[in-house]
Parts: structure tokens; sequence; C-alpha cells
């Protein structure tokens, strides 16, 4: 294992942790100001990829595609939130999961009647196309530098929006007091429209940026889904500080392992026997990384108070 | 535990209903052999093992209000026993050689113990740590732990890896014949009202009694002298155990077991047959299965796109419906 390769890989990694920071912090907020567990924000991600997908694919152009990917997502946010979303704040969270996981079934079917059961190709724009040559002597691709970038930019912006906004204000507000604000003259309908609303569209912006490296297919946001959950569940639900260090926790040790384990292994048993139970084992870390984590501390690492 | 006698008691209209349940479903396979309809009997036999599965996490989820949406490790876990032993009896070569010997297997007798064995302990382990929250928190992790024994199916490659492992000749009981897709409905119909039967009797004790409490207010039964967190980990490990014999059956009806098995889809589709029955119902969760494998069949011929109409079925069930088929069957539950 060079040093060159251990560096590719943390960048790998903290580039999965980002992607991962711009579902969670949806999740999360959704979660701290309205109190509702969201299965179908990986559907939310999987609209903003498609539809970038395609709009780039028409215009030829990806900055257009990237911003019709994250309006459509955020439109879809706001449709289901006044469709569905608002007649469950008041259910339990059974009533929540089973309705969102619904809304999965709708979109992914949907999703197939519209753009049909092949992926769709996003080429990554010319300008970021090219890789640029880490210390150490490995080339690496600048779009995935670029989407580090995107994620620390989006997490510096999210942290101005809360606590310097009158609109972040209203949000922490909602959060600590639901009855408060509104009774402050508040429309606390509009909050939780634009606060789903942001959500889907950090979502929708996380599926444009990763449908360029991977093929973007139907079910896409469903693996993304479920490592947000692992990160908000470390992180400490509704905290978005806790997102993003849980978001780059996991996605560094999830990257991390799956090149560290197997060496590990070969230390003790045959390198063929190594490689495979290393990486096996390796697929299990962040879940292990979530249980151990849980035993120390049961409400993640940043709970928050109510 | 009152009104669990009370329920005993008398015949209420659910105890008409969950009678009604239990004979359509024993009548369907034999009129469809009646009519030369032989694809049916397997359909019966399909819906009896998932509203079996469903009958295990009815247990933790309708009466210990436990949300798990993890619940398709165990019924992956119970088919992957079944799938494992068939593969080495058929492959005539060792499970393991250290510290015991052990051989593969295709008698049923065998099998169905390691199944609850399995996934009982898989249930005791994801139970205790995922107990220690609740709420929205424990719907995560069960669901994470789930996907975490999903990715490492798919990521062994002994037993299949992605594309799983073929049961080549239907697992053997002594004396009768399980490639007769009558007696294999049997089998599996037998399975599912004992575990109703079990379901019944421990909903009627003590134990019962304290999980309903544990469900409507834990402080309460603390003061009672009784922890909430013994009950409720019973509970889900009981509920995984009859899963996860579910996941067995089901492994020996399709002849194989894939990863699939294991999926959050596959935890999410557990869940709907709880919910359309009828939460914390005893024969909900027939009703359920049966509604669910009934739609993917008739709206399955009329659209590829079934699943589509499934999600529109199931937000409006959620949204104006609770109480599921059970609650129109046989009206709102006595309790709560």
């Amino acid at each position: 294992m060079t040093y060159a390769l251990v560096v590719e890989q943390a960048l790998n990694g903290l580039q999965l942790g980002v992607t991962l920071f711009l579902m969670a912090a949806g999740l999360t907020l959704v979660f701290g100001v309205m109190g509702l567990i969201n299965l179908a924000h990986g559907s939310l991600y999987m609209v903003g990829a498609f539809v970038c997908a395609w709009v780039a694919g028409a215009t030829g152009s990806f900055w257009i595609g990237l911003l019709a990917g994250m309006a459509a997502a955020a439109a879809a946010g706001a449709l289901i939130e006044i469709g569905v979303m608002r007649r469950l704040y008041a259910r339990d969270h059974l009533d929540q999961v089973l309705a969102t996981f619904a809304l999965i079934l709708v979109f992914a079917e949907g999703t197939r009647m519209i753009f049909g059961a092949q992926p769709l190709w996003l080429d990554m724009p010319a300008a970021l196309s090219g890789s640029v040559t880490l210390p150490g002597g490995a080339p690496y691709p600048v779009y995935r530098l670029a989407i580090i970038g995107t994620g620390i930019a989006v997490a510096v912006g999210l942290y101005l929006l809360i606590s310097r906004t009158r609109l972040g204000m209203r949000i922490r507000a909602g959060e600590s007091d639901r009855e408060m604000i509104g009774a402050l003259g508040i429309d606390i309908r509009t909050l939780y429209t634009v606060v789903f609303a942001l959500g889907a569209a950090l979502a929708g912006l996380a599926g444009a940026l990763v449908g360029a490296l991977e093929s973007v297919q139907i079910g896409m946001g469903e693996p993304v889904l479920i490592l947000a959950f692992v990160v908000i569940v470390i992180g400490g639900i509704g905290s978005v500080k806790g997102a993003l260090i849980g978001s780059v926790l996991v996605g560094v040790v999830d990257t991390m392992g799956r090149i560290g384990l197997p060496e590990l292994f070969k230390l003790a048993m045959p390198a063929s026997a190594a490689t495979q139970f290393g990486a096996s084992v390796a697929s299990m870390a962040i879940y292990l990384l979530m249980a151990a984590i849980l035993v120390v501390k049961p409400r993640g690492l940043f709970p928050v108070h109510g | 535990m009152a009104e669990a006698a009370a329920r005993i008691g008398r015949p209420s209209r659910e105890a008409v209903a969950n009678a009604v349940l239990a004979l359509a479903l024993l009548a369907a396979p034999l009129i469809a052999l009646q009519a030369g309809e032989p694809y049916y009997v397997n359909l019966s036999t399909r819906v009896a093992i998932l509203a079996m599965a469903g009958v295990g996490l009815n247990l933790a989820l309708g009466y210990g209000g436990m949300v798990s949406f993890g619940h398709a490790a165990f019924f992956g876990l119970g088919g992957y026993v079944a799938g494992i032993a068939a593969h080495h009896a058929f492959n005539y070569d060792l499970f393991m050689a250290w510290p015991v010997e052990l051989e593969g297997t295709n008698q049923l007798l065998a099998i169905w113990p390691v199944a609850l064995l399995v996934s009982g302990l898989a249930a005791l382990l994801i139970g205790a740590f995922s107990l220690r929250t609740a709420g929205v928190q424990f719907i995560m992790i069960t669901l994470a732990f789930a996907q975490m024994i999903y990715y490492f199916a798919i990521s062994f490659p002994d037993y299949g890896g992605e594309d799983g492992l073929p049961i080549y000749t239907r697992n053997a009981l002594p004396g009768l014949n399980t490639f007769d897709p009558l007696t294999f409905f049997l089998v599996a119909y037998g399975a599912l009202m004992l575990a109703i039967g079990f379901t019944w009797v421990i909903m009627g004790a003590r134990f019962g009694a304290a999980l309903q409490a544990a469900r409507m207010n834990e402080t309460r039964l603390a003061t009672t002298g009784i922890a909430p967190y013994p009950v409720k980990l019973t509970a889900f490990v009981l509920s995984g155990m009859i899963t996860g014999l579910a996941g067995a059956l089901f492994a020996d009806l399709n002849g194989f077991v894939d990863p699939s098995m294991l999926s959050w889809h596959r935890s999410g589709e557990i869940m709907i047959f709880v919910i359309l029955g009828g939460v914390g119902r005893l024969f909900g969760p027939v009703a359920g299965a049966a509604l669910f494998v009934l739609m993917e069949l008739f709206i399955g011929q009329w659209t590829e796109h079934w699943m589509l109409v499934l999600g529109l079925v199931l937000l409006t069930v959620v949204l104006f419906a609770s109480g599921g088929l059970m609650g129109l069957l046989a009206g709102k539950p006595r309790h709560d």
C-alpha cells in the first residue's frame, strides 16, 4: 500500500463524505424542524440526477442540467411536502415510514415510465474532466475535487444560512418550539415547505454531481439514502454539525476500510483469502462503526436537545 | 391482560373474521386443485409463508411498538440456512471442519431449528444494540443492520454472492413428500397457524400484558417493577425467529435463496403486510399478505407498472384508512 494510494483513497473517502453530507443535511433538517422521517429523500436524489442528465443531453450544457436537476428536485420536494408530508407531521413514525416508502415506489415506477428502464449517461463538464497530480505522484480527477469543493461550500453556506439569516433564525426557532413561532405570526406552513424544498435541492445537487461519475439509474438513491441514515444516526438526528462530521467519518471509514482491511488480514492469512474476507468485512465496517458509537453515545455524537 | 382475556372469552367480530381468513386460506389450494389450476396452490403457499413473516414482525411492531425496518435480515438469514444446508448436502462437503465437523443436510427437521437459532441470535444482537434507542433512530438502525447483512451476503462469494444459491431438490421431511405442492402448502399453513397460536398464547399471558404496557408507557411499566428492556428484547428475538422460519420455508418454496431476500425492499414488504392487514391484529398479516399477493397477481397482469399502483394504494391506506383490512372486517380493536 503506497503513500500515493492512501492519499488518493483518502480523497475518494472525502468525496463520498461530502456527497453523503448533501443528502444527510436535508434529512436531518427535515427531521429536526418537522419531526419527519423521509425515506423518499433518495428519490429526490434520483430526480436530480435524471433531470440533470436529460437536460444536459438536450442542451449540451452540464451546468444548465445541474441547475435544472436542483430545481426539479426542489419542485418535487415542495410538491410532495404540500401533497403528502403535510398530513404526516402529526402522525407517528410508522405512518411516515410507510407513506414515504410508498412514495419511493411511485417515484421509481414513475421515473421508469418517463425515462425508460435503461440507465442514462451524464458526461462531466469539459472544464472539469482533466486530472491533477497528487503529492506522491498519482493523477487525480479534477471533477472529484470539484465535488469536494462544492460540498465544503454548501456546508459553509448552510452554516451561514442557519446562524446568520432570518430564515435560519426561523428554522432554529422551528426546531426548538413549533407552537411558539406560529404564535409569533410566522407562517409555519410556508416555512416547512421552504425547508423541505431546500433539503430536496441539496439531494438533487448530490444526485446530479454523482450522476456524472456513475450511471443514472432507477434505485440509485437507495444505497446513498441508507448511508445517509447511518450518518445522521452517528451524528445525532437533527444536528447539521453532526451530519457533517458523521458524513466525513462514514465516507473515509468506508473507503479506507475497503483498501485497508484486506491488507490488514494479509498479516494473518493467505493473500487470496485475506482479499476476499477483508472485502466482506469492509462492506460492514461503517455499520460496526455505528454500533460502536451507539454503545458509547446512544443518541449520536451531537445529540439535539428536546 | 383483561382485554386479551375478553377477546378470547366471547366470539367477537374479529374472531369470526379470523376464522373466515384461516378457512379461506386453507380452502384456496383445495379449490384450485379441483378447478385444475395447480399454479394457485403455490400461490397460496406463498401467501401462508409471507403471512408468517408478517406474524413475526407483528409481534415486535404491532404488539411491542418496535418499528423494525430490518426484518428482511431474519427472513433472509432463515432462507440462507436452508440454502447453505442444502448446498453442502448436495455437494457432499463440510460446512465447517473445526471445532466440530458439520455436514450439510436436506432434513427440514434439522434445518428449521438451525434457522430459528441463527435468526434468533441475529435478532438478539441487532435488538440489543437497537433497543438502546427508540423512535426514529430505532427504525434507521434496524434498517442499517439489515443492510449490513445484505452487503455481506453480496460481497461474500462462497455462497453465491449476488447470484445467490440454488436449492436443487426441495428439503425433506420424514414420511412426507415435500415436492407435492399441496403437502408443502399444508406444511407452510401448519407453521403459520403455529406461529399465530404462539402469538395468541404469549399475548394472553403476563408477558404479553407487559409487552403491550411497554408499548403504551415504558415509565409506567417500570414503576410496576418490570424492566421494559428485557421484555422488548425477548419479544424482538421471538419476532425475528418467526420471520426467520418463514424465510427458511420461502427459500424451499422458491428453490433458491439470494440477497434480495435480505434487501430493504423486502423489509418494507413485510411491513406492508402488517399495515395493510391491521397493526397488532392476530390475523392482520394473513389478510395483508393475501391482499398483497392478489394485488401483485391481478394488477401485475394488467400493467407492468404494478409497483406504482401498490405505492398509491399504500399511500391512500396510510393517509386515509388507518386500521387496515382487519379494521374494515372486524371494526376497531378494543384497546388503546
